[in-house]
């Protein structure tokens, strides 16, 4: 049954440099990079390709020794030109020199009618053979999901409310087939439900409104309102022994289309966005582009961050890097790395803040657009404040409690205090509020690494 | 202000690892960071912006909603001191004088030694100076009468920073509420400078008028259990002669009476409530609650009145003592007050209710709402721990396997 949850906690942090809708024409990228970084979890990855191989979109390139079913593909055709590594020679890219124009593997090709009626072993085997099963993310712990596993139900957010997100209804205009498909194959690797989540607070994207065989919830409220592990607490929350399955609503599409066309298909709208941008918005390219193409020549100042993903979650890359495989948006910063005179103490109005001790009549206007930049604003303290992780997580979870318990190591009082229902994301915010400026995203993942791996 | 910013870079090398000053570092670092805030950026993943809060804005804001009493208390000190040598029509300029001379040594002291205290500590642990301090230093003078010698001060400084907050690790280690340390060990350590007639400054050689006898309500409290006389009325009839009404409920309200430097006056304490509770730096249910379980507490005191003291209406302990100041300043400081929200509730509503239960039936200390709150302190983490496992119950309760 279809449900309605309203949420009170949470922030959303209004930052300048929204992408306008609009798709920009602009010259591919010359480069795209599989970056297995982008997965969390990933013990050992072995290479299938070597520097100078030609691929097409759809040839695995990589896969994780541990898990060796789930293939990693290229998400584009063209020469591998460069297996970047990083400390102990862990795989950070793999960079492929795209063709002009893209050549695909072919996979077997399923009309919309056939869906229903293939069985869950060759859906499955599709998946993993297209390229597309590492989209399918797993709850506990945020990784890439077991094949061998049947989740309880599959939890799709049809919204981001991060800052500056992309709009879902630019994204994934006019894939409503891909999507519907996608969702079809879906509900075949669950018991349960397929849950599609949208965003009670704006109209919502037929592709998202008129899908069947899927239960629509609604969600209303502030951020982090659109993170699936928030949906999943409020419909149906993981317990000790539970595992359901995430998916956003660009690898369902990606499934659907390797379904109904037999191709990997890696396109996608990326939105180049923050108050650094001379004109923020969307491009059309594919999974894993190098970032330059975009920002080269629309940039208000070169002292920038380049965040692949979003201000609170994102990574930070290089003008030359790419974008990770979950990211639909590249959020471009001012640099904070400057002195301020005073500046923990002197009024502003330009600085956001949750805590009304700073902005104390900043809820008069609501809508204003802050220019935020990478300062810490702050130094890291020992915890102090209390009570306001709890109002920016809208969950039935002691934040501070759940850190100190990672902290302590003490597996019982993880397990007990809700380490199973939370990834990094849910707990962005309390990163971005802590006055003690805490690395809580960090905690989190080393919490659930113990609670994985030990 | 590039000068500062150019002497500070002038002089980093010499602090920073290798330099001949290394050991001193974060004796640079707090002052450097006190001038400018530092330019450090966040981490390659996880939240690239951050809040523009930090330690030093939070605790400042703290010191912003302490003003009204530091100010009142320094006229309050000077007027009551012209009460007592019955020259009510002094000067404000006078008052505010006299206030000014016996008050202002009290906060440089505490700030003084208590912030040497944390230099040295920072130096020889290496960690970063607490800006918890900032608070700390000015809520000591607050809540100590105008008379108290000042090498008590200084030493009750040092015993409290060294006890109860470096010994547990720092500012949001510590068990105990520091100030509140400050005050308890001169209690213990020395009682004749913080009970009797040390609640007005008179001066030396100067002469109290007739019939001034230094008593606070707290006081008189006491007095009227063993009495036996009405306690309003004893309040009323207070001062007769010399300050006719100072005991007045309105009057006690306001804070035109004898006590502690800061903590007289309700009505400043409830204008720092304001400002604490809307920037959301103390927490308003602690607030709501201490006074709300003082209220009760006294309410049901009245109904079983066997003396008068008892018989008290409870409204009047909301207003007498330091339950006010305490409320605001001491029960909410974050660290040692319950950290769930659920339990900050229980919190305040038991020091409202230990409070008036240790003044109504402890005759050897008639202020309640310091060893309340310093008891409560050690009972907070067995308050929380029950709310996290409610918590916990609640997560297990749905769970299948």
């Amino acid at each position: 049954m279809s449900k309605f949850i309203k949420l009170k906690k949470g922030f959303d942090i209004n930052l300048a440099g929204k992408a306008e809708k609009k798709i920009a024409e602009v010259a591919q990228p010359e480069t795209f990079a599989y970056k297995p970084t982008s997965f969390q979890g990933i013990l050992r990855p072995k290479l299938k390709v070597n520097e100078g191989d030609v691929v097409k979109a759809g040839t695995p390139i990589l896969f994780d020794k541990k898990n060796d079913k789930v293939l990693h593909v290229a998400p584009v055709s063209g020469e591998v030109v460069e297996v970047r590594r990083g400390a102990k020679r862990k795989i950070l890219e793999i960079v492929i020199l795209a063709d002009k124009e893209i050549q695909y593997e072919s996979f077997k090709k399923y009309s919309a009618s056939e869906l229903s009626s293939i069985s869950k072993e060759d859906a499955v085997e599709q998946l993993l053979t297209g390229g597309v099963w590492p989209n399918i993310i797993q709850r506990p712990y945020g990784i890439i999901a077991d094949p061998e596993e049947t989740p309880k139900a599959i939890f799709i957010s049809a919204f981001d409310s991060h800052p500056l997100a992309p709009d879902f209804d630019v994204l994934f205009k006019g894939q409503e087939t891909y999507f519907q498909a996608g969702v079809d194959v879906l509900k075949k690797l669950t018991t349960g439900q397929v849950h599609v989540n949208v965003n009670a607070d704006a109209e919502v994207s037929p592709v998202f409104s008129q899908v069947k065989n899927a239960e629509i919830n609604k969600f209303s409220g502030p951020h982090p309102a659109g993170n699936v592990g928030v949906q999943i607490h409020h419909l149906d929350p993981i317990s000790k022994g539970d595992i359901a399955w995430t998916v956003t609503p660009y690898g369902v599409i990606q499934i659907g289309k390797l379904f109904l066309e037999g191709k990997h298909d890696a396109s996608r709208l990326v939105a180049v966005a923050g108050s650094e941008v001379a004109k923020p918005q969307y491009y059309k390219t594919y999974t894993g582009a190098n970032i330059k193409k975009f920002v080269e020549g629309n940039l208000k100042n070169d002292h920038v961050r380049y965040v692949s993903g979003n201000a609170l979650t994102g990574t930070r890359i290089e003008l030359d890097g790419h974008l990770g495989f979950f990211d639909n948006l590249l959020t471009v910063l001012p640099e904070g790395d400057q002195y301020e005179m005073l500046g923990w103490i002197l009024p502003t109005t330009k600085k956001l803040s949750f805590h009304r001790a700073f902005g104390l009549l900043s809820f008069l206007n609501p809508k204003k657009e802050y220019v935020l930049d990478t300062n810490t604003k702050g130094e890291p303290r020992a915890f102090v404040q209390t009570g306001v992780f709890e109002k920016v997580l809208p969950m039935d979870i002691l934040p501070t409690y759940l850190l100190k318990a990672i902290l302590a190591e003490d597996f019982d009082e993880m397990e007990a205090l809700g380490i199973y229902e939370v990834i990094e994301e849910d707990l962005a915010l309390c990163e971005f509020v802590d006055v003690s400026k805490h690395d809580v995203q960090e905690i989190i993942r080393e919490g659930i690494n113990l609670m994985q791996y030990s | 202000m590039k000068f500062l910013r150019d002497a500070l870079d002038k002089v980093k090398p010499h602090f920073e690892k290798g330099g001949k000053w290394e050991k001193f570092y974060y004796l640079y670092e707090a002052h450097e960071t006190f001038f400018f805030a530092p330019d450090h950026t966040t981490r390659s993943t996880g939240a690239q912006i951050k809040d523009a809060i930090d330690m030093k804005r939070l605790m400042m804001t703290v010191i912003i909603a302490l003003i009204p009493c530091l100010l009142f208390g320094i006229y309050n000190v000077g007027y009551q001191h012209f009460i007592a040598l019955g020259q009510p029509d002094a000067s404000l300029g006078d008052m505010v004088m006299i206030g000014a001379i016996q008050v202002l040594p009290v906060v440089v002291v505490s700030y003084a030694v208590g912030l040497g205290v944390e230099f040295v500590f920072s130096v020889i642990r290496q960690h970063p100076v607490n800006e918890g301090f900032l608070v700390t230093g000015m809520l000591i003078p607050l809540v100590l009468p105008p008379d108290i010698p000042l090498w008590q001060v200084a030493l009750a400084t040092v015993f409290a920073v060294i006890i109860a907050k470096e010994a547990f690790g720092g500012t949001g280690m510590n068990v105990l509420n520091v100030a509140l340390t400050a005050r308890a060990f001169l209690y213990f350590a020395y009682p004749s400078q913080i009970s009797g007639d040390v609640w007005t400054y008179i001066g030396e050689n100067s002469q109290a008028v007739d019939g001034f006898t230094g008593a606070t309500p707290l006081a008189i409290g006491a007095q009227v259990v063993e009495n036996g006389e009405g306690f309003v009325q004893t309040l009323n009839q207070y001062g007769q002669g010399w300050a006719d009404g100072i005991f007045s409920f309105s009057n006690m309200f306001f804070g035109f009476m004898p006590g502690c430097i800061g903590e007289t006056s309700t009505l400043m304490c409830l204008i720092g409530a304001v400002i604490l509770a809307i920037t959301g730096v103390g927490s308003w249910k602690v607030m709501v609650s201490v006074f709300g379980g003082a209220y009760a507490m006294g309410w049901l005191l009245n109904l079983l009145a066997v003396n008068e003291y008892m018989a008290m209406p409870p409204h009047y302990h909301l207003v007498i003592g330091g339950l006010a100041f305490g409320a605001v300043y001491m029960a909410t400081d974050p660290v040692t007050a319950a950290h769930t929200e659920t339990g900050k509730w229980i919190y305040g509503l038991l020091i409202g209710m230990l409070t008036v239960v240790i003044r109504v039936f402890n005759p050897a200390y008639p202020e309640g709402i310091m060893l309340a709150i310093l008891l409560m302190n050690v009972f907070a983490p067995l308050i929380d721990h029950y709310v996290v496992i409610a918590n916990k119950k609640r997560r297990l309760q749905r769970a299948t396997v």
